[in-house]
């Protein structure tokens, strides 16, 4: 039997790691998304130079676990004196940032490839209009490629930002006590593991939730074009032509 | 009525093309083709599917470039870089750039950008190509949408409009940059037949103000009235060129004659 004052009181606990969570989230899909323009940009530029490396990174990082990920990461850096030594260190050696390096790394490597399915449905016609109409190839790609790449991917890429929430769960491996950290220190001293998932994955449930509406409303806003026609000023029909 | 081969001519040719070549592959489209067109005429390009008509009109705005010859928009020669084993590339995308402003393209499928309202599809390229002031543009672009009929669209999405409407709307975002050239690639192929003719009235009345235009056509009618000038394109060559009541009426070679015979037009030559 559920115990529900425990429930409510495990929930109120898990709900203290929520801000780590969506931290993580923030933090990583943002500069997840940079590095990810950037690799699409070089996965569509023709040139094998920057092509292939692209393929190669997106290739590494889709074919490895996110935990590997992790652990490379958190345990594999400070093998290297170099970066002990560096500025960085002071980051590198929180687990918090080595979190949000990692799946950040992960995410760039999914969502490039979203970019780039969003940069090559644009119809060739919307891109020769751009040209014919003397656009240089800059101009036409943040005014006409970009706007309509963007809303293309939108709902891919609002997929891509749940499954990072749901990701950021295994940062409680390296030791951060984000939702499901709390979760397992929880069941460690309660164990009563049943309520204090429940209400973690209720917990999870209800961000994704909030998210995809979020994408969804920010998908209505960008795509005037998908409603219904604006009502007709005047006259419901189109006058003819004018005489010349 | 302007003939490019008056010696000593006054006037620079709107366009010039001369010993236009194209190839795709191993496969040559254009065979050196020459053409030009004066200030306020009108020529329309006929030409079986295949024989290179839209390759043409692609190559005047560099939407293709070609392997060898000449193209010259108000008599500026576009710079092309040609070197052995390379495609041929613009040398100057800068002129480009603003030669094409001067010579728009409207296309068979219209190519509006569906992410932006009619008004804002019309002074997009004024406000951003050309640097233009944003409200003048905005004024302008009215007086042209209501000039082909669609004011009462201006707000709506391409999306939203029937062919025959996006299609004028195209037209007029043409017309916005104020061209000296337009270029028309079959503008009514795409459309219902009973949208053909609200096109062909604005293209007309384009005609009838004195506009420099090249027309890519398969309808005969519109092209023996409208037209100063026929060029017949047969596979990659002028085959045949001349003022439409001569052409349609007495065709003179055999591919002409055949080619409008199968676009269902009468000639008075005996076949
Ligand atoms: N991008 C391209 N790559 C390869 N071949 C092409 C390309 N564009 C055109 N062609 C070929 O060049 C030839 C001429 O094509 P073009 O489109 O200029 O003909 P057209 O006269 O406009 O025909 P239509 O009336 O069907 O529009 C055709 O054989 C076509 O297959
Ligand atoms: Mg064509």
């Amino acid at each position: 039997m559920l115990d529900l004052p425990f429930f409510l009181d495990t929930l109120s606990t898990l709900i203290g790691g929520v801000p780590l969570t969506l931290q993580l989230t923030v933090l990583s899909v943002s500069s997840g998304a940079m590095l990810a323009f950037a690799l699409a940009l070089m996965r569509v530029s023709g040139n094998p130079l920057l092509d292939y490396p692209a393929r190669f990174y997106i290739f590494a990082f889709r074919g490895t676990p996110v935990l590997v990920q992790i652990y490379i990461v958190y345990y594999g850096l400070s093998q290297f004196p170099v970066l002990r030594q560096s500025m960085l260190w002071p980051f590198l050696r929180e687990a918090y940032w080595c979190a949000v390096i990692a799946l950040a790394l992960n995410t760039a490597a999914y969502s490039a490839e979203l970019i780039r399915g969003g940069l090559n449905s644009v119809a060739v016609g919307q891109i020769e209009a751009a040209r014919a109409l003397g656009m240089s190839r800059p101009l036409a790609f943040r005014r006409i490629i970009l706007p309509q790449a963007f809303r293309q991917m939108l709902p891919a890429y609002s997929n891509e930002i749940i499954l990072m929430v749901k990701s950021t769960a295994l940062a409680s491996t390296i030791t951060l006590l984000e939702v499901t950290g709390l979760a397992a220190k929880l069941i460690s001293q309660s164990y009563r593991p049943v309520e204090v998932f429940i209400g973690a994955g209720a917990i999870y449930l209800t961000i994704n939730f909030l998210i995809a509406r979020l994408c969804a409303a920010l998908q209505t806003a960008l795509s005037p074009e998908k409603r219904a026609a604006p009502a007709p000023a005047q006259s419901p029909e189109t006058e003819a032509p004018r005489h010349g | 009525m302007a003939d490019p081969t008056l010696a000593g001519r006054p006037n620079t040719p709107a366009v010039e093309l001369a010993g236009i070549r194209k190839s795709y592959g191993h496969h040559e489209v254009l065979h050196g083709v020459s053409l030009a067109a004066q200030d306020g005429e009108v020529v329309s390009i006929l030409g079986a599917s295949g024989s290179g008509k839209s390759t043409l009109l692609r190559c005047i705005n560099m939407l293709e470039i070609p392997d060898a010859g000449t193209v010259a928009i108000q008599g500026e020669a576009i710079a092309i870089t040609r070197r052995p084993g390379q495609p041929p590339r613009s040398a100057d995308m800068a002129q480009v750039g603003r030669l094409r402003a001067k010579a728009t393209m409207v296309f068979q499928s219209f190519n509006l950008w569906s992410h932006l309202t009619i008004l804002e599809n019309l002074v997009e390229a004024p406000v951003h190509v050309q640097k233009r002031d944003r409200r003048e543009c905005l004024a302008e672009a009215e007086a042209l949408l209501a000039r082909v009929g669609i004011a009462d669209k201006r707000h709506h999405y391409p999306a939203h409009l029937s062919g025959g409407q996006q299609q004028r709307a195209a037209i007029a975002r043409a017309l916005a940059m104020k061209p000296s050239l337009m270029l028309f690639d079959e503008p009514t192929s795409a459309l219902d037949p009973e949208l053909v003719g609200e096109v062909l009235k604005v293209i007309r009345d384009l005609a009838a103000e004195g506009r420099t235009m090249l027309i890519v056509t398969h309808e005969m009618g519109f092209a023996r009235e409208v037209s100063d000038r026929v060029v017949f394109l047969h596979r990659g060559v002028v085959e045949e060129e001349g003022p439409p009541a001569e052409l349609f009426a007495n065709p003179r070679s055999d591919r002409l004659r055949q080619f409008l015979s199968r676009e269902g037009w009468k000639t008075s030559a005996p076949c």
